[in-house]
């Protein structure tokens, strides 16, 4: 009758520790889809900075054939 | 710290010689009621904070801190529903005052976020929900001091499991409740740094776009911006 008891006490305090985990996995999970999010902004701005300081730096080059 | 705190419940502290096993659902339980409301309590003096110095930063602390509380505070309710099913055969009680005021506490934050929401203004929707945080902030201690002061209860006391059991139960409580602790900290850290790094972004953004054409193409949020 004991071990019944306790065998049964068992699935709540795993149920209960379940529980806290899962509530904590979910919210890293979810934190771990807006650091993704962010990541993909940095990438795009830093795409868009590249972009527009490309020609800035093309111009230089082309001044210099001519000497060469 | 956390798991240490668990691993010494099931391998360390005792089995209660009155409740069974079932008492080890209180080294989750406890720690997350204790610092679920000490972060609404935390909450409150960021609001405080923000109020008197009109810095956004104070207001994203409070926002955050109430935020995660408000997640540790559904966990708390659904151990202690588990830990309730166990002991008393029901899975909430409502002539149990302990119970019955955190679960008010809990519907009080759960209006939060839907009242930050609400207000389209970032200035008064910061100064509104410092207000809000404040006020139930106050709250909280007030509430949990009445019902400590009232009559015998039939719910279990955190001062009981640590000054009447023996060593090991306190021991094992107290890692529990500093494993939480840090926990709680290591998470408003994580997501304040993403909450920062958004608010550059759109920083950034704006500037990329020049501040005059620039159309946000966020929409109403809860949450604040800095």
């Amino acid at each position: 009758m004991d071990a019944l008891a306790i065998a049964a006490g068992d699935g709540y305090v795993a149920g209960a520790y379940i529980v806290f985990l899962t509530l904590i996995l979910s919210y890293l999970a979810i934190m771990a889809y807006k650091l993704s999010r962010i990541e993909r902004e940095v990438v795009e701005i830093a795409d868009i900075v590249e972009g527009r300081d490309r020609p800035v730096e093309a111009k230089p080059a082309r001044a210099k054939e001519p000497v060469a | 710290m956390l798991t240490t705190g668990f691993a010494l419940a099931f391998f360390y502290a005792p089995v209660d010689a009155d409740q069974g096993i079932i008492q080890k659902i209180f080294y989750v339980h406890v720690p997350l009621a204790i610092v679920a409301l000490c972060g609404f309590v935390a909450g409150g003096i960021f609001g405080a904070m923000h109020l008197r110095t009109r810095d956004a930063r104070w207001d994203m602390r409070s926002y955050v801190v109430i935020h995660l509380s408000i997640v540790l505070a559904v966990g708390v309710l659904i151990t202690g529903s588990i830990w309730a099913r166990a002991s008393w055969g029901q899975w909430f009680v409502w002539d149990e005052p302990m119970l019955v005021v955190f679960l008010i506490v809990f519907l009080l934050y759960a209006t939060y976020q839907p009242l930050r929401f609400s207000i389209e203004d970032r200035e008064k929707q910061a100064r509104y929900a410092s207000v809000f945080a404040v006020t139930a902030g106050a709250f909280v201690p007030l509430c949990f001091g009445a019902v400590r002061m009232a009559e015998n209860l039939t719910h279990p006391q955190a001062a009981t499991m640590t000054t009447s059991g023996p060593a090991s139960v306190t021991t094992t409580f107290l890692v529990s409740l500093v494993g939480m602790g840090l926990l709680f900290v290591t998470l408003c850290k994580y997501e304040m740094a993403s909450k920062n790094a958004t608010a550059k972004l759109r920083s950034l953004r704006r500037r990329l776009a020049g501040d005059d054409d620039f159309v946000s193409t966020a929409g109403r949020s809860a949450a604040p911006q800095l």
